[in-house]
């Protein structure tokens, strides 16, 4: 049987890996090609057992639906979470993930979709009045943990999460991403190293229109995932990436805290930085590092963080592990190696190599605060 | 009972005088607290039932002539019926007295510190070089909020909505922990002091006042509140970094203090601010707290009396049901919660109770961690952990179990010239430690013995960082709570689960 | 002078209005519709405040309180002049358990009856002697662990019994007066029983006549004897309970 979840007895999951990303400020869409040729080239930084890919516009017919991407081990499980879905929301269209079997990945899980609307008089609103967010999630953390067989991969609006236990490029093949479109691809390839690969374990991890790709292993794990319980949060795939990605939605979503900030704490100034500040700022960071030390993220990582803005790539803060960006008119690319880059792009505006710790944060162009470098890159 | 001059008990060591060796420099006579030592005309002649053993005769003896042996006479001892059990029956039959020693309890109860490993990083992710690359220790103690609030300031840009709580900020997670003028000298808290300034962590001066020589060192001082209330007012509760509740100590949980009336000279009597000659009594509670309602009622007492400027930390003792009473503290107002361990030093108390109440730090810390996060307060009140810290694998332990910093006694003692014997309580320590005798107490110099407790510390850290960089983290916050970077060895499956780490190996 | 009206005020807003006007040289305050408030005087310095109290003031009034004094035309509840180092409160009612704790100078006046555990642990101190005068009566631990200081009983308009058990227990410093027996079972084995000689009446004379005036009593009924002293039998109660352990 395919492992769809982390149901082996170890504790943290890590892996090595190579990453890439490409947006278009202006939403323009692009198919999959060139991400799949971008972290092809990155191949022997996975080893076969992890790939695969999120993509932001590629369902604006359903833009308003939550789009939930599930693998089910057997048609049992498949039942048993669709009896969950009818339920709970307003199933709008649901159909298979199409997918192309290969010499390379011709053993997979049940591949299917929903669009789904939470239903304004479900159940769970006798206990409590969850928006349809904190619904959303609570529901992925259900299924995930509590119904045998049954993973999703995937509950965003208007994106998508394509991923499986195989090299990326092959993974990018089975799910036909050439016909796929969208404004803003990640892709990931992966090296896991005490797991023999999981189809849920491959990156990209998403959680509601956020997703992640990784790369390195977070030393400071343990803490991370014992702040997050604090919190309520169920860390049932035991990997770093869920771990970075439930520390952004208590950051964003639920403190409230501005994106830059939010990588301020997963790679916080030093002290030595700190005491430099000018007053005001030196308190505001001091708070930040007596308040979110337990969410500080140590050791090795390099991630690449898409949302429905925009998309961020932060390295850790002492540098250990690669990040490479380049523009090239409205494109802005971001690899673990700087030949991905110019595989797709040979003759990009501007390369450049953001410093430890120090995030880039490209925003589409139809938000406002773009940075500096944005600026920049745009004009 | 008319007392009996026969005694039972054997000498337990024996000061044994090479006199080939010895030049009859005297200097043994002098240096010897307990009068072990005398001069017999001709040659120094040693009275064996003096001896503790405390080292110090032999460390200044310059002719390396002396030698403190154990008395090799065999006490018919058996698996059960113990050294001790016996020695204490024949004294407490003659004495009808409660057993006191000092320090924490000598017997061999499991140390868990020595059950746990630590991790280490090997190629998935890399170690870090801690004497090139940045390793941060600083720590801060007191209460956090849960989230930051922010407002904007006119440029847009974030500011803090509301200025931080009090916090004790420490360079290193290490303080010194509390011991009172009294039952240690002046000399001995003055060298804690020197060094706590030089290291920028903080010492707690105990429940005995604050002595005058000491108001200068006032921002690395920690003033504590005891059911005694020696030498508390206002201006007291105002002089130093935070204020401590002590409710209990390890070595004796639920039981007072007690300094002998012929231990209070004048100058003990002005810090503590009661009449020379009288016994300093510490009552086993607090008589204004019978409740936990109560603590809350003297917590905010205090924070009224220093306007809300200064942190206010509980000390308890860890005791069975901790985890329960540790979040009722934070709930209480407490910012910070000082456990103390059931191996944790004292300068008197009963032997009864110091060798058979109480629970071992490593086990309240992880409980009293979980339980907190369980309750989602763990942010609301920092954690230091205490009861015998013998070396800085034990701190790096405490804080992977959940400390935010840990303190040191009898380890600071131990760098004074303590060895441990355990005679606190009689005041006759040859260091000039645990005694009030001007001629003892003269010779602990503070300046050199505070320079060592700078190198021990600074020593400690300096392998604390080498344990994080191997660990592949660069800030202590990293390591704090950090469960899973410690395995267990040769524990049950109930000792692993009350600790909540896993087996090695696994 | 100011007057603040406390009705519905929590402690923390109160006390925080009552130090701001401290520092900025209000001496006289009036507390109108205190209910419950804890913490009234707590920490404050300066032998020229006064504050009167109207209104049942919550725990621990005057608690630390260095100098000043404070007026409570009502009852008060527990832990009345905690750990004090100088001042004076004065209760025109009756006052609740654990007062003058670890109190180390001023005075506390209290015209009626007072409760459990009063002046537990009183030093004294050098120059500073805290004086308790109580009305009424007390209950049991009466000088639990007392250290110094005096204490006087006066019993007042009452027929009962002046005190509970235990009385001095632990003492071990300081002086009670009495202005009526008590029953010798209640003495703790620590304190002795003494008549007041004419050098105790010139000491307690001052204290009674201003307690006298506080309450607008007459001060020779209050002086006239006889009073009975108690005090600790040893500085040391505890000097023979210990022997060194072996290990």
């Amino acid at each position: 049987m395919l492992r769809l979840k982390n149901n082996f007895s170890i504790e943290h999951d890590i892996a090595g890996c190579g990453l890439c990303g490409i947006i278009n400020i202006r939403k323009i869409r692009t198919n999959g090609e060139d991400i799949k040729k971008a972290i092809a080239l990155e191949h022997d930084r996975g080893n076969g057992l992890g790939g695969g890919f999120a993509v932001y516009g590629c369902y604006p017919e359903y833009a308003d639906l939550y789009a939930f991407h599930v693998m089910y081990d057997d048609l049992a499980a498949k039942h048993d979470t669709e009896e969950y879905f009818k339920n709970n929301f307003i199933i709008e269209k649901q159909e298979s993930i199409p997918v192309f079997k290969t010499s390379k990945i011709n053993d997979h899980p049940i591949l299917h979709r929903y669009f789904l609307k939470p239903k304004s008089d479900r159940e769970d609103r006798l206990l409590h009045d969850l928006g349809d967010d904190d619904f959303v999630v609570s529901s992925v953390m259900l299924i995930n943990s509590e119904y045998d067989g049954a993973y999703v991969f995937s509950s965003g609006k208007n994106m998508g999460a394509f991923k499986g236990v195989g090299y990326p490029e092959d993974i990018a093949d089975f799910y036909m991403l050439d016909n796929v479109e969208g404004y803003m691809w990640t892709a990931h390839n992966r090296f896991p190293t005490n797991t023999p690969g999981w189809w849920g374990g491959a990156h990209p991890f998403t959680l509601l229109d956020w997703s992640i790709v990784h790369n390195g292993e977070i030393s400071s794990y343990g803490i991370n995932k014992r702040y997050l319980e604090m919190f309520k949060y169920n860390l049932a795939l035991k990997t770093d990436t869920e771990v970075i990605a439930y520390i952004l939605d208590l950051l964003i979503r639920k403190h409230g805290l501005p994106v830059e900030l939010a990588m301020n704490v997963l790679a916080a100034p030093f002290y030595q930085t700190i005491e430099k500040m000018e007053p005001k700022q030196k308190e505001l960071y001091t708070a930040l590092r007596q308040i979110y030390g337990s969410a500080l993220l140590n050791g090795p990582f390099a991630i690449i963080f898409g949302y429905p803005d925009g998309m961020i790539a932060l390295n850790d803060r002492i540098k250990l592990r690669p990040l490479v960006a380049g523009t090239k008119g409205d494109f802005t690319y971001i690899a673990s190696e700087e030949s991905s880059i110019r595989e797709i792009c040979s003759s990009p505006d501007i390369v450049w190599s953001p410093k430890a710790g120090e995030p880039i944060i490209i925003k589409t162009i139809n938000t406002e605060n773009i940075s500096q470098k944005q600026r920049l890159i745009i004009s | 009972m008319t007392k009996s001059s026969f005694t039972n008990i054997q000498s337990e060591y024996l000061a044994v005088i090479d006199h080939a060796k010895c030049v009859r420099c005297k200097r043994c006579i002098q240096n010897c607290g307990w009068g072990t030592y005398s001069f017999g005309g001709d040659k120094i002649i040693a009275d064996h039932s003096k001896c503790v053993a405390c080292g110090r005769c032999y460390t200044y003896c310059p002719e390396g002539a002396i030698s403190i042996l154990k008395n090799p006479t065999v006490m018919r001892e058996n698996g059960n019926w113990q050294d001790y059990h016996i020695k204490n029956i024949w004294r407490q039959s003659e004495t009808g007295g409660i057993a006191i020693s000092g320090m924490g309890t000598p017997l061999k109860y499991k140390k868990y510190f020595d059950h746990i490993l630590l991790d280490a990083c090997q190629v998935t992710n890399p170690p870090i070089d801690p004497l090139r690359e940045p390793m941060e220790l600083k720590t801060f103690l007191g209460k956090k909020p849960s989230k930051l609030e922010l407002d904007f300031n006119e440029d847009d840009q974030p500011v803090l909505k509301n200025p931080m709580p009090p916090q004790i900020e420490l360079a290193t997670p290490f303080i010194f922990a509390p011991m009172s003028y009294g039952s240690i000298s002046l000399n001995a808290q003055k060298a804690m002091a020197l060094a706590a300034r030089a290291l920028g962590i903080v010492m707690n001066i105990g429940e005995g006042g604050l002595h005058d020589e000491l108001v200068p060192f006032g921002k690395n001082i920690i003033v504590q509140v005891a059911s005694g209330r020696f030498g508390v007012n206002r201006d007291y509760l105002n002089s130093g970094v935070a204020v401590e509740i002590k409710i209990g100590q390890g070595a004796k949980p639920g039981i007072g203090g007690h300094l002998p009336g012929e231990k209070i000279g004048a100058d003990i009597s002005r810090t503590r601010m009661i009449p020379a000659g009288t016994d300093a009594i510490s009552p086993a509670p607090h008589h204004d707290i019978y409740s936990i309602e109560d603590l809350r009622q003297l917590i905010y007492a205090i924070k009224e009396a220093i306007n809300y400027e200064k942190p206010v930390s509980v000390k308890v003792a860890a005791v069975h049901n901790i985890a329960a009473i540790v979040s009722g503290i934070v709930r209480a107002g407490a910012d910070i919660v000082y456990i103390d361990g059931f191996t944790g030093g004292t300068g008197a108390a009963p032997i009864i109770i110091r060798d058979n109440v109480g629970i071992p730090i490593e086990i309240a810390l992880a409980q009293v961690d979980q339980r907190l996060r369980e309750e989602g307060i763990r942010n609301e009140a920092s954690l230091v952990a205490a009861g015998s810290i013998r070396s800085s694998a034990d701190a790096v332990k405490a804080i992977a179990l959940g400390a935010d910093a840990v303190a040191i006694g009898t380890a600071a003692l131990v760098v004074m010239g303590c060895h441990i014997c355990g005679k606190c309580h009689t005041g006759n320590c040859s260091w000039g430690i645990t005694t009030q005798r001007p001629e003892l107490t003269r010779r602990l110099d503070p300046e050199e013995y505070g320079e060592k407790l700078y190198n021990l510390i600074n020593a400690w850290s300096h392998e604390m960082k080498d344990i994080l960089g191997a660990m592949g983290v660069n800030s202590i916050e990293s390591l704090r709570g950090s469960k899973e970077r410690l395995r267990g060895i040769e524990l049950t499956d109930s000792e692993l689960k009350v600790l909540g780490i896993k087996h090695a190996g696994m | 002078m100011i007057t603040i009206d406390a009705k519905d005020m929590h402690y923390k807003e109160l006390n925080k209005i009552i130090r701001e006007n401290i520092a900025s040289g209000i001496k006289n305050f009036f507390l109108e519709n205190v209910n419950g408030q804890y913490y009234i005087g707590d920490g404050i310095k300066g032998d020229d405040i006064t504050i009167t109290v109207n209104g049942v003031p919550g725990n621990d009034l005057g608690v630390f309180m260095d100098g000043p004094s404070i007026i409570v035309n009502n009852n008060v509840q527990d832990n009345v002049g905690n750990t004090m180092n100088a001042g004076k409160i004065t209760i025109k009612g009756d006052a609740g358990d654990v007062v003058g704790y670890g109190m180390r100078g001023g005075r506390i006046y209290i015209r009626g009856n007072a409760g459990y555990r009063i002046g537990i642990h009183m030093k004294g101190y050098n120059t500073q002697i805290p004086v308790i005068i109580i009305g009424g009566k007390v209950g049991s631990f009466f000088g639990e662990y007392m250290a110094g200081g005096v204490m006087v009983l006066l019993g007042l308009n009452n027929s009962e019994e002046l005190a509970g058990e235990y009385f001095g227990v632990g003492m071990h410093g300081g002086t009670i007066y009495l202005k009526k027996k008590i029953d010798f079972s209640k003495y703790s084995k620590e304190v002795e029983f003494l008549e007041a000689n004419d050098e105790d009446m010139i000491f307690l004379k001052k204290y009674l006549i201003e307690y006298a005036n506080d309450f607008n009593l007459q001060a020779e009924d209050l002086i006239n004897g006889p009073f009975y002293k108690i005090v600790p039998s040893s500085a040391r109660p505890y000097a023979h309970l210990y022997t060194s352990s072996a290990l």
